[in-house]
């Protein structure tokens, strides 16, 4: 039950500066302190974990078409898929390492999350690269059942991503306009989850689409 | 629970002043709700102006109508309705009414204007959210409007939009551009419910006041909390299912479309091997938990009022709690019984079965609870209260249909007869409807501080409660003698031509009855211009929103955090001065516990 879970502290001291803080020096509406702090990082965290449940859901779905489809008719061809996606999967997984930097140095945070972005925008790239490699070899969206899942759970998961970069540009513009900083670290705490989420799902989706081939 | 709910509320903000961001862009859950409310109403008037054509087709089929001619030149040639446009009608009027009327006034029209006030609330927890979800379902809307204005039409393939009929546009008249904004309205709608389910899930759970513990919520909170989880979890599936029939439509591939179609003479070369029992799944999954969103809120408003007008103590509140969540929980495990026929091995069927089955012991203890309140309760027959218990018996009818229809072998013989249609409109629409009315005669003088008529709440009730029986009764007998449903026109089938007049009979039913509704508008109207000033409590209520003046400040509390002592249903409580004691009140001297 919730009422019986104790406020959690604000995770800095209060007086920081800088856009990984968020307490004493924000310029809170209701002119509150590091309790609200607290408050507003806990509320922003529930309702993306709550978000999450619905990716959840609708990852789930594609995932239990994916394996009827598959196991119902005879014309699924597997597809090889493109070496690039290796060099991808590495690069989201160091812009979640470049997330907790930036989540936990207030000094280089705003640094860190522009690697964070950077390394988002280049995954998406290489995403491309993929899509571009697998045109190339003739295998088209519609060829099979096997290529179109191929491109619904990477281009679905590439719009999320795409998503979590235009947070964190948010994120970044906030944290760099002190009239913005209302729910600042809230703000940053929620993007947090929902990437390094979006990097789990990814390595969740390659191993569907590489073991469940 | 010695440690309450400790969260005040963070994010106070000033109230705005300009035309704009107060009633139109509003941050604003009390302005919100009004505006989803309003959306509901709309919708109900178009989706209910569909059903009495259709009504009035199944009777005169040759009637001409020179008007529809004009609004739908191929679908009415001469005026006379053909085949094609009764199914399109019959797609807009299900859409139109399980979504922007079932699934938006209950949850998120009253939802969004109660919950944070029943709870102590400021505002939701993310009111710029709760602003875009309304909108983005508002554009829901206008996309599906758009469907009647296209060339083709709306489609045909129903609110189940079932492939392969709603995979291939050239499959009729109204699957082309009218399939496709179909789909993309669910898309943009389940994204609005999505966001407010979200938004309805943390406000629950993180920005009750001091003192109101979860077991001393409102039935109320309860229902919009749990619907909040079941359309989270359902509408994510929907918006899938949605995208794959899309790609199916405008990409070539084939997720739900077989090979080897033939669709007016033209065999069907660019799909192979999909499946259509896919979409069935995936559609129910989310399909039979949207039955639990459109009715469960109702199960809210319905307590609330059956115990606010009984001056009894809710019967067995944790028993209605855990029903609850056994409804919501059993609810997604028996979206199999939707596709008994469909083609499915006899174990699943008796599964989904049972599951079905054990559905109703939950609903029994609900409907036994509901009667448990108001036995021996001193009864006050307002307006809101009619409408409660008409509920109670809609329930129980339109449930105990859904038995026979939840046994494989039964339904076998009801699928796609009258007797299905008769029973979810008993149970998914009527019965969700009463809920309605029960909260906007409960509610609106709290949402615009004038009571409403009770005289013509009494006559409304009364002809809408008779009307829906007589429209929805003989269905399920004509569903008895074998009468399909969706066809347009049976006049010339043998076997069915006794039952002529009993369609005439349900025909002029439903035109009283939405005659009867005329009356429900007008009071509507004449209340908010004239109608008596409504007190801050005029029902002697117990819960947090009939402590603030009506209607409600700007945010509710005046910036006062409430604080709550007790249980949300405390009426007749021995040695009180007074038959109700508010959920804000410590206990005065004489209480006896």
């Amino acid at each position: 039950m919730a009422s019986a879970v104790a406020p959690p502290r604000p995770r800095t001291p209060a007086g920081a500066g800088g856009p990984g803080g968020g307490d004493a020096g924000d310029r809170w509406r209701g002119g509150g302190g590091p309790d609200e702090t607290a408050q507003s990082i806990r509320r922003y965290k529930m309702g993306m974990w709550v978000g999450l449940g619905a990716v959840v859901m609708m990852f789930a779905a594609f995932t239990s078409a994916y394996v009827v489809r598959k196991g119902l008719s005879n014309d699924w061809r597997a597809i090889a898929l493109p070496p690039v996606l290796w060099l991808n999967t590495a690069v989201l997984a160091v812009s979640s390492f470049t997330f907790e930097r930036a989540r936990r140095n207030r000094e280089s945070c705003l640094a860190w999350l522009g690697a964070t972005s950077t390394l988002g925008v280049a995954f998406l790239a290489g995403q491309y690269v993929a899509w571009r490699e697998l045109r190339a070899a003739g295998v088209y969206l519609a060829s099979n059942p096997s290529s179109s899942f191929f491109y619904l759970l990477t281009g679905a998961h590439a719009l999320h991503l795409a998503g979590g970069i235009l947070a964190l540009a948010y994120v970044v513009f906030r944290a760099s306009r002190p009239s913005l900083w209302v729910n600042r670290q809230a703000a940053l705490e929620a993007t947090s989850l929902y990437w390094h989420f979006m990097d789990g799902l990814w390595i969740y989706l390659l191993l569907l689409l590489s073991l469940g081939r | 629970m010695a440690e309450m709910a400790h969260e005040h509320v963070a994010h106070v903000h000033a109230a705005p002043t300009g035309f704009i961001r107060k009633y139109i862009f509003s941050l604003d859950h009390k302005v919100i709700g009004i505006q989803y409310w309003l959306l509901a109403l709309a919708a109900v008037l178009v989706g209910m102006a569909l059903s009495l054509l259709m009504r009035w087709h199944l009777v005169w089929p040759a009637a001409k109508m020179p008007w529809l001619e004009k609004i739908f030149p191929a679908g009415a040639p001469d005026g006379v309705m053909t085949p094609e446009l009764y199914l399109a009608l019959m797609t807009m009027h299900g859409t139109i009414m399980v979504f922007f009327v079932l699934t938006t006034a209950p949850q998120s029209g009253f939802g969004n204007y109660v919950l944070p006030i029943q709870i102590g609330a400021a505002d939701m927890a993310f009111p710029v959210l709760n602003m875009l979800s309304f909108w983005v379902t508002f554009v829901g809307f206008l996309v599906i409007m758009a469907a009647f204005l296209v060339t083709g039409g709306p489609p045909l393939s129903g609110w189940t939009g079932y492939p392969p009929l709603s995979a291939l546009p050239e499959a009729g008249p109204g699957q082309g551009t009218g399939q496709t904004l179909w789909i993309v309205s669910l898309a943009i709608f389940s994204a609005g419910s999505l966001l407010g389910a979200l938004n309805f899930i943390t406000t629950t759970l993180n920005l009750r006041a001091k003192g109101m513990s979860l077991m001393r919520m409102p039935l109320t909170c309860w229902t919009w909390f749990v619907t909040a989880i079941l359309g989270l979890l359902a509408f994510a599936v929907l918006l899938a299912a949605g995208a794959l029939l899309l790609m199916d439509r405008i990409a070539g591939t084939s997720f739900f479309v077989p090979g080897g179609l033939i669709v007016s003479d033209k065999q069907i070369t660019q799909h192979s091997g999909g499946s259509p029992l896919l979409w069935q799944h995936l559609f129910w999954f989310f399909g039979h938990p949207e039955v639990y969103i459109a009715i469960v809120p109702g199960m809210g408003v319905v307590s609330q009022v059956l115990s606010t007008f009984s001056r009894k103590p809710i019967f067995g509140y944790k028993a209605m709690v855990w029903a609850l969540i056994a409804i919501g929980v059993l609810g997604f495990g028996v979206w199999g019984h939707h596709m008994f026929i469909s083609g499915m091995s006899p174990y699943s069927a008796i599964a989904f079965s049972v599951l079905t089955m054990a559905i109703g012991v939950p609903s029994a203890i609900k409907t036994f609870n509901w009667i448990g309140t108001m036995l021996g309760g001193k009864l006050r027959f307002t307006s809101p209260m009619l409408f409660a218990v008409g509920f109670v018996s809609l329930f129980v009818t339109g449930g105990l249909s859904g038995i026979f229809l939840g046994q494989p072998p039964v339904d076998l013989y009801f699928h796609d007869t009258y007797f299905v249609v008769g029973h979810f409109h008993m149970i998914m629409g009527v019965a969700s409807i009463f809920g309605m009315f029960a909260g906007t005669y409960y509610w609106f003088p709290k949402m615009f501080g004038r009571m409403m008529s009770e005289p013509l709440g009494k006559i409304h009730f009364w002809l809408t409660f008779v009307g829906v029986y007589a429209i929805f009764g003989p269905m399920h007998y004509l569903g008895l003698t074998g009468h399909p449903r969706r066809y347009s026109e049976l006049s010339g089938v043998k076997y069915l031509a006794g039952s002529e007049n009993l369609h005439l009979f349900m025909t002029v039913a439903a035109v009283v009855t939405v005659a009867a509704q005329v009356i429900f508008f007008l009071n509507m109207l004449w209340s908010f211009f004239k109608g008596q000033k409504a007190a801050d409590n005029p029902w002697e209520s117990t819960t947090l929103e009939w402590t603030v003046p009506s209607p409600p400040p700007h945010d509710n509390f005046a910036g006062v955090e409430p604080v709550v002592y007790r249980g949300p249903y405390e009426y007749s409580v021995p040695g009180a001065s007074k038959d109700y004691l508010m959920q804000t009140e410590p206990d005065p001297p004489g209480v006896r516990r």
